[in-house]
């Protein structure tokens, strides 16, 4: 990073700082691009952290009876592999990767609040930090899964302090993440470059903009769940103690009104992601800005009426579950019409099978298959059998992995040029590429299987008279697979920095603001903010004879 | 795959692609058809985005120049929003009748039916059956780990079982996928269940909610019978433990009246209200089970021995105490047990 900051730094050039001076001046930073590189980090570390645990678990679900891990410890590691995923490793990358590029994007010099962004970054680090923490406590980790149903967390049936670690962790990298949706909501409304109007900002942003006013209304509930909960367990109120009158059902509602719109909070910036890529890659115009920008309003609104469809089986009158079968089918309609306005776009374009591109291709070709097990799994009658099973499993990995995952990385070698002003090893990312998607289908395709003989989730082993272990033995070479990927990921992100090709500012001849600049960029972003007249403010550029504000 | 999916009927087939109760069977109908959409659904969006890369690959080997630049199209845009939503309409109203048809309101069953109506109560890691009433017979009977439910064979009157689901602690969800989908049960709340059997055998399940350290190993067996059988069952159930009458077999009881096993367990007796604990299951008629700590290990004196002596090495975390017994306390609580036929 240093070397390629060098290279562009406009100033005379000096000598590098010494390593001190360099992790003092990350430590500090209140500039959006390190503070997301610092969000990236972050994530990617817990990845493989996550990761690990996974791994384990795969390993002791190898065969019937196997006591590679100890039942409690196994219920501790699904717990945090759970959390660390989607709080230390989704919620950062997608954040970090868009606080590096929505202030590029859109010509501003950096985040509306560069204090509070920086604020936001160290409460999610040391909110994961405090998680983690659980492991020098008495009792170790919680063993309460990600979801964390009431009464099981409460001082009756969890009596190590693990929970807590657990709940005040959450609520303070909650809080972190809440500023950093505040932040974003102020930027995108508040410093956008002259000419780019809220309807001409890039897709990403946004759908950046809703991701984040999506966190703002969904954190609450979160927070107030984990509070009333801290309450019980240190200052003796019931809310959820049902043996005092607490209610179970309560905690439900309050987690899964957060919970589900959470899932959209992770997908959603994916979409933005690949909404870049494929245009450049495809060569072509986003296919009905438009429409995809109503699908994103829609989405999150109608995210806000779905949650009870993970509620199916706790016993909700019928009419009740009809409605959120209907809610939750809706979902499907603009998540239809994004997807058939990526395909309008590669139909007829040029196709540039760069790294990028190849993982956009990736989640179009999977995450599909995760958003139709998600219509089979809104029936609830058929989730009355499948909910809490591996069927459930495997649709949320196929959409945070095939869908989330894909779209990340495809971000990541996208940006990543921009970043450090090298190129990643396309040699590599082929390698990844691959690798992550045998080993993904074969992970987690195997575990529908499962779910349909009826194999629940959460359980540390299974008897030799059920009928599952072929499929297990499938997710497991599956994982042991995908795992070599997020290593080759990983190393291909270090040894770029020095080995990678010189990027240049614009390596994909692509059209957004961010393309503009040096790479990588220097601190203030812009020598002079630009201005724009329509949302490909570099085709306008390029292409004088053929501008797209003409069109648009 | 379907076919295979649903090959065997033995017990240990847990698939719910082979349904042996109606909601079971209409759930399957649902399942089959949806899927049956979805993989039409999938095959066309590949199938565009196949021939779509193979386009727009070979005019990247072609041409130079941009390809023309197409920023949308009203018609084809409203054409993908109307189609889905037709699709959604028609899903969500096949979806309303099949819940209708799986969750019937158990104060009102078919007429001419002879319902049975038990308590399920989920613990920390095993169940607990009550028998509350059975074609409008008042039962009153308690037993753990072993449902018994008669088979509702076509052409006979019905015989709808409804499960009133509730738990001692923590969530736990009740499911046995070939009789049909899952219901959890929450402390403070009562759920409701159907479940109706269209042949009889032993059909297995576990519990399908995290509840702690022993999920994996709250196993379920429901085991479906005859009516006669049914009857001679409950007639079995609801008579006393035996009383010993030889001086050896009253040793061996006042021993093991003696000891902390009192404090959880039951023993329905005569004269004797003593052994009256609830918090473990209920052993007057223990040796009728087939299995021994919630499904785990078949119950044969020396598994019976084995887990009396150490519960916590067969099912670690288990919440029963094994209280150190020596050789001679053991020898009477295991002559004991072994007498609760």
């Amino acid at each position: 990073m240093a070397t390629a900051e060098i290279v562009s730094a406009p100033a005379p050039s000096e000598s590098p700082p010494p390593w001190t001076a360099a992790l003092h001046e990350w430590l500090v930073t209140v500039d959006h691009k390190k503070i997301g590189v610092l969000y990236v980090l972050m994530a990617v570390f817990f990845l493989l952290v996550g990761g690990a645990a996974a791994l384990l678990m795969r390993v002791q679900l190898w065969a019937p009876q196997l006591s590679i891990l100890q039942p409690i410890t196994f219920n501790q590691f699904f717990t945090l592999h759970g959390t660390t995923m989607v709080f230390f490793v989704g919620m950062p990358i997608l954040i970090g990767i868009a606080n590096y590029a929505v202030p590029l994007m859109i010509g501003a010099r950096d985040m509306a609040f560069p204090r509070m962004n920086a604020f936001g970054f160290w409460s999610t680090f040391f909110g994961a930090v405090l998680v983690y923490f659980s492991f020098l406590v008495p009792g170790g980790p919680p063993a309460i899964g990600w979801f964390a149903y009431a009464p099981l967390t409460e001082n009756s049936f969890a009596r190590g302090p693990g929970v807590d670690c657990w709940a005040l962790g959450l609520i303070v990298s909650g809080i972190g993440t809440s500023t950093g949706a505040i932040n974003f909501v102020a930027t995108i409304l508040c410093m956008r470059c002259p000419g780019m109007t809220l309807r001409k900002v890039p897709f990403f942003v946004w759908v950046m903009f809703w991701t984040s006013l999506q966190i703002i209304i969904v954190m609450p509930p979160l927070t107030v769940a984990l509070t009333m909960l801290e309450f019980d367990r240190q200052l003796g109120s019931h809310f959820f103690d049902t043996q005092a009158g607490g209610s179970a059902y309560l905690w439900q509602h309050l987690f899964w009104f957060f919970g589900h719109p959470e899932v959209y909070i992770l997908v959603l910036p994916a979409f933005g992601m690949i909404s870049e890529v494929i245009p450049v890659f495809s060569r072509k115009v986003l296919f009905g800005y438009e429409f995809m920008a109503a699908a994103t309003a829609a989405i999150v609104f109608i995210s806000f009426g779905v949650w009870a469809h993970h509620m199916f089986s706790v016993g909700m009158s019928r009419t009740l579950d009809l409605f959120f079968v209907g809610a939750t089918m809706l979902v499907s309609v603009p998540t239809g019409i994004k997807l058939f306005n990526w395909l309008a776009t590669v139909y007829g374009g040029k196709l540039v099978l760069k790294s990028p591109m190849l993982f956009a291709l990736g989640f179009l070709s999977m995450f599909v298959i995760g958003g139709l097990t998600g219509v089979i799994l809104a029936c609830a009658p058929i989730t009355f059998q499948v909910t809490d099973t591996y069927f459930v499993v495997a649709h949320f990995h196929w959409v945070l992995i095939g869908g989330t995952m894909f779209g990340v990385f495809s971000a990541v070698h996208y940006w990543y040029p921009k970043v450090t002003g090298r190129m990643l090893s396309e040699r590599l990312a082929c390698w990844q590429f691959w690798l992550f998607l045998i080993g993904f289908i074969l992970t987690f395709g195997p575990m529908h299987f499962a779910g349909i003989l009826g194999m629940p989730r959460r359980i540390y082993t299974y008897g030799s008279d059920r009928p599952w272990e072929i499929w297990n033995q499938l997710a497991t070479i599956g994982a042991f697979i995908q795992a070599p990927s997020y290593l080759i990921f990983a190393h291909n992100l270090v040894i770029s920095l020095w080995k990678g090709d010189i990027a240049g500012d614009d390596p994909w001849d692509a059209w957004t603001l961010e393309w503009a600049t040096t790479s990588p960029p220097p601190p203030y972003n812009f020598e002079v903010v630009p201005t724009v007249k329509s949302r490909r403010p570099l085709w306008d550029l390029k292409h004088p004879d053929d501008p797209d504000w003409k069109y648009e | 795959m379907l076919a295979v999916l649903a090959a065997t009927t033995t017990p240990e087939n847990l698939s719910t692609f082979s349904p042996a109760s109606p909601s079971a069977e209409s759930i399957k109908g649902l399942f089959i058809l949806v899927l049956a959409i979805m993989g039409g659904i999938l095959l066309l969006v590949e199938g565009i985005l196949v021939y779509a890369l193979v386009r727009s690959r070979r005019r990247a080997n072609r041409e130079d120049a941009e390809p023309p630049q197409v920023y949308g199209s009203k018609p084809i845009e409203i054409a993908w929003t109307v189609a889905p939503c037709i699709v959604v309409f028609v899903l969500v109203l096949l979806v309303g009748r099949v819940l209708w048809e799986v969750r019937p309101d158990p104060d009102t069953p078919p007429a001419g039916a002879k319902p049975l109506y038990v308590t399920v109560v989920g613990h920390q890691w095993w169940w607990e059956y009550r028998y509350d009433s059975y074609d409008g017979r008042e039962l009153g009977i308690t037993t753990a780990n072993e449902l018994h439910i008669p088979v509702s064979a076509p052409g006979q009157p019905q015989r709808p079982v409804y499960l009133n689901l509730q738990s001692a602690d923590v969530c736990h969800s009740f499911w046995v996928p070939r009789l049909g989908g899952k219901t959890d049960l929450l402390p403070g709340r009562s759920n409701q269940m159907w479940l109706q059997a269209n042949e009889p055998g032993l059909f297995l399940g576990q519990c399908a909610e995290y509840c702690g350290t022993q999920h994996a190993n709250m196993l379920l067996r429901v085991v479906v019978e005859s009516p006669e059988d049914f009857e001679k069952y409950l007639a079995a159930e609801a008579k006393p433990a035996i009383d010993p009458t030889d001086k050896l077999a009253l040793a061996d009881k006042n021993a093991f009246r003696s000891l902390s096993c009192v404090n959880c367990h039951t023993i329905r007796d005569k004269q004797d209200t003593r052994v009256n604990g609830t918090f473990g299951p209920d052993l007057t008629h223990l040796m009728a089970r087939k299995t021994l700590a919630a499904g785990m290990i078949e119950n044969t004196p020396e598994n019976l021995r084995k887990w009396v002596f150490s519960p916590n090495a067969i099912k670690p975390g288990c919440l029963m105490a094994g209280f150190e017994l020596n050789e001679k306390e053991m020898n009477s609580v295991i002559g004991y047990l072994k007498s609760l036929k």
